[in-house]
């Protein structure tokens, strides 16, 4: 499971351009802030490499190891 | 397990001031990642950690991370961390510093810490630019790139940051970008764990305003041109220069063993006075 905290998440969507697997989308809605937050669509693509949260400038990802269904 | 929904590198941060000051995808925020993953590797304890930084962006990284630190004047981080350095020597000292703050107004500190081998750790975020005081061209600004005092490109040449503290005498010294996290964290853990002045360049992405000066306006087309640009040490030692102009070098350039700095300070007083210095670590423990 990927956890993206939308409170900490600025929108520069680095973690859609880097993931290998292309688990995150564009949001078409802007929240609050004025902010497209990346969605973590495809989540069964994901490896669990982490590096999304490695590379998100405001720690905002949180990749989870067990996927409980 | 403690079941939270936070990064993994919440549990080091001061939470109540996050979110962060920085521009949304600046690289800061993804080299103290790094630095919180070097560190795990390297199996070493944030409680006998102390930061020190100066001025600029990358210096108020220190602020958000739940250990000691010390935010200082512009330029003179490696000074009070020399400081600290020699009052506790079995503390591990780190740096944050940025270009600027480290090659400009701070060279000198930097080029004589190294020469000295002081056990420090420099983490320097070389996002070529003055980030925080709106886009001036700094000391490792590339030839002809622009910035809000070069309206025409810089005609200066630039310092390439490892040559400069190679040559001063750093015995370990890499440098990678924020496209090469893993590469990054995996230096900074052998930074941390080196006895001796070790240096990292994290070549980082203010698209703010280098970006913006020079037709990368998002960072993740900064991000794109590390990508492209970047060629490892290896591979650059079997190249021109001509192919190389431009380029950015990345891998490990200096990791050998010297004499340093405190520990030869501590033998010396041991040697003169008959016995191990305790002057300045029993002035913080009270009675
Ligand atoms: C003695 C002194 N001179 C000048 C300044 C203004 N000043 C603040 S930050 C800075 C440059 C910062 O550049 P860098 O170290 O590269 O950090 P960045 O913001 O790019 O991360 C300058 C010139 C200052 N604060 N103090
Ligand atoms: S952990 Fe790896 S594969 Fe999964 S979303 Fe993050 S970057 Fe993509
Ligand atoms: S990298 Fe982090 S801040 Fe940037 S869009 Fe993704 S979650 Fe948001
Ligand atoms: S001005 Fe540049 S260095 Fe400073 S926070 Fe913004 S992007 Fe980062
Ligand atoms: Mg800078």
């Amino acid at each position: 499971m990927i956890k993206l905290d939308p409170n900490l998440c600025k929108g520069c969507n680095i973690c859609m351009e880097f993931c290998p697997k292309q688990v995150y989308e564009q949001s078409k809605t802007l929240d609050r802030k004025g902010v497209h937050i990346p969605i973590p669509k495809n989540q069964d693509k994901c490896s669990k490499c982490d590096l999304c949260a490695l590379m998100c400038p405001d720690q905002a990802i949180k990749v989870e190891e067990d996927d409980e269904q | 397990m403690e079941e939270t929904n936070e990064s993994p590198f919440m549990k080091y941060l001061r939470k109540d001031r996050l979110p962060n000051i920085f521009c949304a995808g600046c690289g800061n925020g993804t080299v103290l990642n790094t630095f919180f993953k070097g560190m795990e590797m390297a199996e070493m304890d944030l409680n006998n950690i102390n930061m020190a930084s100066g001025i600029g962006c990358s210096s108020r990284i220190p602020g958000y991370v739940k250990c000691d630190s010390l935010h200082t004047t512009h330029g003179r981080p490696i000074s009070f961390a020399t400081g600290l350095k020699l009052g506790n020597p079995n503390m591990d000292v780190v740096v944050f510093t940025g270009d600027g703050d480290a090659a400009a107004i701070g060279g000198n500190h930097l080029i004589h810490a190294a020469r000295r081998n002081i056990d420090l750790t420099v983490i320097c975020i070389n996002n070529n630019i003055y980030g925080m005081t709106g886009g001036q061209i700094s000391p490792t600004s590339p030839q002809g790139s622009y910035g809000s005092t070069a309206p025409y490109g810089t005609f200066e040449k630039p310092f390439d940051l490892v040559e400069l503290v190679s040559g001063a005498g750093a015995t370990y010294v890499a440098r990678w970008t924020t496209v090469h996290p893993l590469q990054l964290a995996n230096a900074i853990k052998k930074a941390l764990k080196h006895k001796g002045f070790s240096f990292i360049e994290a070549v980082s992405q203010c698209h703010t305003y280098y970006g913006r000066k020079n037709k990368m306006k998002s960072p993740l087309d900064m991000l794109k041109w590390m990508e492209d640009n970047s060629i490892n040490k290896r591979k650059a030692d079997k190249m021109d220069p001509e192919e190389l102009a431009g380029k950015l070098i990345v891998g490990e350039f200096v990791n050998k063993n010297q004499a340093e700095y405190s520990q030869e300070l501590y033998n010396l007083i041991e040697e003169k006075s008959g016995n191990r210095s305790k002057s300045i670590k029993s002035a913080y423990m009270g009675d």
